[in-house]
């Protein structure tokens, strides 16, 4: 194994929120390859039940089970090539009620039977941040697992595809949504186990952004939030589908020069080269100011003084080999 | 980019038979401002306009100059007014709005103390039906007061765009139900079941119990006893507002990026309006790169850009931001020109082929909905924050090419 530092050494559970439409599913994974590197094992979860890790890595649905789904990428420069492993989870509130009852007072079976009649339904309604105690709490505890008691950790790391921005506050404060209603119980102490882990350095919440207005404010927005929760740890922030410049910022401001840019056209062998030109010059233009843009919204995100991370668009669609690009570059800029 | 129909916006907004428009569609996708452009338009071509708006970023109001919604629908200044229209906006809020429907059905004592209860309190705020049921209750209230002709609803920022149809209908079985009366009613109480049935529901309320802690379920029995006397009023709401979206005058309006997972959505909810007869105007395909006035393909652009570099030497696919950093002779001027052309051939190269695959990913929806028609909005390189920017967005979204 490597010993290669990055920028989140010790953290065991990485929280990836993200405002709805900015990949947040996609950064999750990539992080999750990317962290599973040199043998290394990293579990996959998905708090939603969207089943989006599934479609992501072309599988179908993801059962209530820790699964291996993708093998992270080999370390050519150590001489031993072997890469990790990323299992998946796709965690839902039932499954994880019932592991909580088993582990707790070995009542699976009374779970079960309470599933069957709509009654975990009725708990989670009830008792609205009970479903978040229990998503956490199952991260948690796969964080903290370990092999066997005293022995080496059964993940190297934990990645959760949390919910979106503007709910991440709620989601990751269990300790205060549970409070409200239960002020004493057993899930009140569960729920403090669970804050245990969440505010701790061993845990980092990581936000995807794109550069564009609103999921700049929402990540800004979201930082502040969690920065006023005592022990909280935010973690790195993602820009993805983030359109890199074509040409340096003096080249761009110019205005382009269209006569030449034909007499190029038409030097690479084209034809119609005037009204191409113009085209192409419009579309440089129009480039020019998105990515006047990009750069405003950049340096907003930079301003908030956490390591900002970088991930182009990829104009094919995410598959396979999009993810595991994503990823290198999550680990050439040093975020696993 | 289809052959589905054109979605004819203003033939939309301006039939005044068209009382209630619902934006729905996925997180992300600009569902809000597309709520805002539709409202701004039918208000300028002179329908008295209210938009409600569910979501707590507040982006409507950003993007409509309004410095803070509140749960009454305020005027919005600078909306042209020629046509006789004006333009209303509200963004819910949710709690208060709950609070009222308890103040309505209950005597102040019991309103009082159904208000206080804890349980009462986390379900009014934070369970994750709450917000649906209550943009439909308020939309029930606004389309009652017949105060605005038309009536522009951007629905809440679900994971999933069913949570709308879905959720009012959740919250309120789930309140009304028999369950929470027989879970909540003391154990005793329960002799008329059989034995085994009576066991096995002091397993699960010891579950229950063991999970939640008692007092949890001394409150939401609490909250049930004093809450008992408005169940039939509070069903009978969400069953007529839901009607309402059956009604003739509603139309629905789905709102998806050229995205799979958007587009996923957008045919859950195009298959389930059909199931429930609720009218489908048809589907806004936002945020589309447009191909652009070069119609050069990907491949030969790229071709293209390659000759070029290879003609100056360079090393072709260098980044540009290293390129402010070079060091050697100065390019000559031609050389200059043609990394220039080249940058734009790769620029364009890459924009074609994000077109194409937006093309491929919205045809599958098309295809599989042929009837359903479409119309595209353009990605705008800057966001929207102002009224000119949303009347920009009507006109691509009332754009008959």
């Amino acid at each position: 194994m490597t010993t290669r530092d990055t920028d989140w050494d010790g953290v065991r559970l990485h929280v990836v929120t993200g405002k709805g439409g900015t990949g947040k599913t996609t950064v999750a994974a990539a992080l999750a390859l990317a962290l599973a590197h040199g043998g290394r094992k990293v579990l996959l979860m998905e708090a939603e039940g969207r089943q989006g890790i599934a479609r992501l890595f072309d599988r179908p649905p993801l059962p209530y089970e820790e699964r291996k789904i993708a093998i992270g990428p080999g370390e050519a420069d150590d001489g031993r090539d072997h890469g990790g492993d990323v299992y998946a989870l796709a965690i839902d509130p039932e499954g994880a009620l019932l592991d909580y009852l088993q582990m707790f007072y070995n009542m699976r079976s009374a779970g079960v039977a309470l599933n069957r009649l709509g009654m975990v339904d009725f708990a989670t309604t009830i008792a609205p941040g009970l479903s978040d105690v229990l998503v956490t709490g199952k991260a948690t505890e796969a964080a903290r697992r370990r092999v066997k008691a005293g022995g080496a950790y059964k993940y190297d790391a934990v990645v959760l595809d949390a919910p979106p921005t503007g709910r991440i506050g709620r989601f990751l404060n269990v300790t205060a949504e549970v409070s409200g209603l239960a002020k004493v119980g057993p899930i009140r102490t569960h729920a403090d186990t669970v804050a245990g882990v969440i505010k701790s350095p061993q845990t980092a919440v990581h936000f995807v952004s794109t550069l564009e207005e609103m999921p700049v404010q929402e990540t800004l927005d979201g930082i502040g939030e969690l920065r006023a929760i005592p022990g909280m740890q935010v973690g790195g922030i993602v820009i993805n589908m983030a359109r890199p410049a074509v040409l340096s910022q003096e080249e761009l401001k110019a205005a382009p020069d269209v006569p030449a840019m034909a007499a190029a056209l038409a030097d690479a062998g084209l034809r119609d080269t005037g009204e191409l030109a113009a085209a192409l010059a419009d579309e440089l233009a129009e480039h020019a100011r998105h990515v006047e843009l990009q750069d405003r919204e950049r340096t907003e995100l930079e301003a908030a003084g956490q390591p900002v991370y970088e991930l182009p668009m990829i104009t094919e669609g995410i598959d396979l080999s999009g993810l595991h690009r994503l990823a290198a570059e999550l680990r050439d800029q040093g975020a696993a | 980019m289809t052959e589905n129909p054109l979605l004819d916006m203003d033939r939309l907004i301006d039939d005044r038979r068209t009382r209630i428009i619902v934006c729905c569609g996925s997180g992300g996708v600009g569902k809000t401002t597309a709520a805002a452009a539709v409202g701004l338009r039918a208000a300028e071509r002179g329908r008295e306009v209210c938009v409600l708006t569910v979501d707590p970023a507040r982006r409507l109001a950003q993007s409509m100059g309004l410095t803070s919604l509140d749960n009454t629908p305020r005027i919005v200044e600078g909306v042209d007014g020629k046509a006789g229209g004006s333009l209303h906006a509200m963004m819910l809020d949710m709690k208060r709005t709950f609070d009222e429907i308890v103040e309505s059905h209950a005597d102040p004592a019991r309103a009082a103390q159904i208000l206080a209860n804890p349980f009462y309190q986390s379900l009014s705020s934070s369970f994750a039906g709450t917000q649906e049921y209550m943009a439909m209750e308020k939309l029930g209230q606004l389309r009652r007061s017949n105060e605005w002709d038309l009536i522009v609803v951007d629905t809440p920022p679900s994971r999933s765009a069913l949570d709308f149809l879905d959720a009012p209908e959740r919250l309120g079985r789930f309140l009304d139900g028999r369950l929470i009366r027989v879970l909540t009613a003391p154990v005793k109480a329960s002799r008329p079941f059989g034995r085994v049935l009576n066991a096995g529901l002091s397993v699960m309320t010891g579950a229950l119990t063991k999970l939640l802690g008692g007092q949890v379920l001394r409150d939401a029995q609490t909250f049930v006893t004093a809450f008992d006397t408005m169940f039939g009023g509070f069903r009978e709401r969400a069953d007529a507002t839901y009607r309402l979206l059956q009604a003739p005058g509603t139309s629905f309006l789905v709102v998806a990026a050229p995205e799979p997972d958007a587009l996923r959505e957008a045919s859950y909810f195009v298959e389930r309006l059909d199931e429930e007869r609720m009218p489908l105007a048809g589907l806004i395909l936002n945020r589309v790169h447009a191909a652009g006035g070069a119609g050069l393909s990907s491949a030969r652009s790229l071709a293209a850009a390659e000759t070029l570099e290879g003609l100056t030497g360079g090393s072709g696919g260098s980044s540009p931001r290293d390129s402010t950093v070079q060091n050697g002779p100065v390019p000559s001027a031609q050389e200059a020109g043609y990394s220039v052309a080249a940058a734009a051939l790769r620029l364009h190269a890459e924009r074609m082929s994000l077109g194409e695959r937006e093309r491929r990913v919205a045809r599958a929806f098309t295809s599989a909905y042929p009837a359903v028609p479409v119309v595209e909005v353009p990605a705008l390189p800057v966001d929207v924050h102002d009224l000119e920017g949303l009347r920009r967005i009507g006109e691509a979204l009332a754009d008959r090419g």
